[in-house]
């Protein structure tokens, strides 16, 4: 449905796109992840026919982006960085006004607009102007919005960044909704939680490159073994449980030790066996495949990581993987 | 669908969009509609009584075809703010990823902006009529005065909507905001260049604005400023010309730069 060759795009002397590749089948969810300024967004933007590409090819939906724009933009929605809504306006006054735009007519753009509305849980609030609501109603909205001609092919331009949990939350079920209806998605993202939750696939990239290309599971094997995790409940003994039980002190203040496991269960007891001799109390032993955090660290070969910890969404690993457990319908 | 009609149907919507928009906010309506009225008022009284009408005659009917001139003028800025707005939250992106006729999104713009324009002529008619100013030619005469108004407009919404597009950014706006104060001065829309420093007065005297105000005076049969140069002796050509000018310069440079947009 994608269909990405050695695209470049460069701005002056900055190469943005540098030779990616990128390959998306027909109704599936993929996910491009990596840190600000890798491109993604520039990738977006090409694929939805707002930037041409320097030279490479880029095919959406059988149509060249540079040759057949119009065709291409037949048969995409595009939701952005921004929600690219009127805050003046209703959310009803926007989706008609995009109906019209799409030539439903008046009567048919009022009646698609009613129908989405109700898709995406904004029936009440639908005729208040959009500048009062939160942001994942916005969100939503511009979801709706860019779902009014059925588009094959979806681009979500990190769709929650900014957003908090339940805003989060609430795009996450929308977009879920869609891939059970067929449509193919492509979302750029900085959180690997969020690729893992929502895409099939996931393209990794890094300046303009595509660096690797997966499932969420093979990625995480590729990034090595499983990791044990240890709650160490005096932190003074931080050091001493590290030592006993061969890992490191990950996280100092959440008193966290780390180790590898590669033979999972054998190492669990092992752990457990090395704490309870030294006399180390902890709070919290856990089994657990690598984070998709330590999967990108690993494939770049530097720290930059994909997302600044203070623009991260929630608390990571542990913390945000438990609390959206309790959001995953499926 | 042809071409045409699409362009046509999707302007028609642009346009509604904005007038949707009025619907939603009277409250910015009226402000935008009353502000040049306060300008007048606030010149009629405040400022007024210190002025001199060069040649003699009511200050209120030399300074309203001033002020109908200038706020055509400025004009400018409203179509710039509301086109950056759409570019810095990511409204025409979406735009320009759907299959709508690309000119439609301009088209739509100057669209509803002559509408707004012409709500804001007729209100600024009655305030000038409301403080003493008075029309002495025939119909037709006020109507071109009206037309000439109109095409200054329109020159500027051209205009702005260049501007807008190069600057991109709201931020943009506010330097445009503060030049389009000394620009709208430096002209005859208060007083008489002639009483401007030489060379300040020249400037003056060949500002587009002076020549729709002085051309809008010539019209409607209220007092001119005295001038022997060649500008003050031909204000409704050059009211003519200079707005032509301005089109031929910024109509193509416009939709150029949405062309390119992208690339």
């Amino acid at each position: 449905m994608i269909r990405v060759r050695d695209l470049v795009r460069t701005f002056g002397t900055h190469r943005a796109l540098d030779g990616l590749d990128l390959t998306v089948a027909e109704g599936t969810v993929h996910a491009v992840l990596g840190p600000n300024g890798a491109g993604k967004t520039t990738a977006v933007r090409i694929l939805t026919t707002l930037l041409r590409p320097t030279a490479g090819l880029a095919e959406v939906a059988g149509h060249d982006v540079g040759r057949a724009p119009d065709e291409v933009r037949r048969r995409i929605g595009l939701v952005g960085q921004h929600a690219a809504l009127d805050e003046g306006l209703s959310g009803r006054q926007n989706l008609e006004l995009f109906g019209r735009l799409h030539h439903l007519g008046g009567p048919g753009a009022a009646r698609r607009a009613a129908g989405l509305l109700a898709e995406f849980s904004l029936e009440d609030t639908g005729d208040r102007p959009v500048r009062t609501y939160s942001g994942g109603m916005r969100r939503r909205l511009d979801l709706a919005a860019s779902l009014i001609t059925h588009p094959k092919v979806l681009f979500l331009d990190e769709p929650t960044t900014g957003l908090d949990p339940r805003g989060r939350a609430e795009v996450w079920q929308a977009v879920r909704r869609l891939t059970g209806a067929g449509t193919t998605v492509l979302l750029t993202t900085q959180y690997l939680e969020e690729a893992d939750q929502l895409a099939h696939r996931i393209s990794v990239i890094d300046r303009g490159r595509c660096i690797a290309d997966g499932t969420a599971d093979s990625l995480k094997t590729r990034a090595g073994a499983d990791r044990i995790d240890i709650v160490v409940r005096d932190p003074a003994q931080l050091d001493r449980a590290a030592a006993v039980v061969g890992g490191t002190v990950t996280d100092a203040d959440r008193r966290l030790v780390s180790r590898a496991a590669p033979d999972r269960l054998a190492a669990l007891t092992a752990t457990v066996t090395a704490l309870t001799a030294a006399d180390v109390e902890a709070q919290d032993v856990a089994l657990r495949r690598p984070t998709l955090d330590e999967v990108f660290l690993t494939l770049t070969g530097n720290g930059a990581g994909p997302a600044a910890p203070a623009d991260r969404p929630g608390p990571t690993d542990s913390d945000s993987a438990s609390d959206t457990e309790t959001e995953t319908p499926a | 669908m042809t071409p045409y009609a699409r362009v046509w149907t999707d302007s028609l919507t642009m346009t509604r969009r904005g007038l949707a928009h009025w619907a939603r906010q009277p409250g910015q309506v009226a402000t935008a509609l009353l502000f040049p009225v306060m300008l007048l008022v606030m010149f009629a009284y405040l400022i007024g009584g210190g002025i001199s009408v060069p040649g003699g005659g009511d200050y209120q009917d030399f300074l309203v075809p001033g002020m109908l001139a200038l706020t055509m003028a400025f004009g400018l800025e409203s179509t710039m703010v509301a086109l950056t707005q759409d570019i810095d939250r990511g409204i025409l992106d979406r735009f320009r990823s759907m299959p709508i006729a690309p000119s439609s999104f301009l088209i739509g713009r100057s669209l509803l902006d002559m509408l707004s324009s012409a709500a804001g002529l007729l209100v600024m008619l009655g305030a000038g009529l409301a403080i003493g100013w008075r029309w002495h030619g025939g119909p037709a005469q006020a109507l071109a005065a009206v037309g000439l108004l109109l095409l200054l407009r329109f020159a500027m919404l051209w205009a702005g909507i260049w501007l807008g597009l190069v600057a991109g950014r709201p931020e943009m706006v506010q330097t445009v905001q503060m030049l389009v104060w000394p620009v709208g001065f430096l002209s005859s829309a208060f007083t008489s260049p002639a009483t401007m420093p030489g060379w300040l007065g020249a400037i003056a005297e060949w500002n587009p604005m002076s020549a729709t105000a002085g051309a809008v005076r010539e019209l409607f049969g209220n007092p001119a400023w005295q001038g022997t140069s060649w500008p003050a002796g031909h204000p409704v050509l050059l009211a003519v010309l200079w707005p032509l000018l301005l089109l031929a310069l910024a109509v193509p440079a416009a939709l150029r730069r949405y062309r390119v947009l992208g690339r």
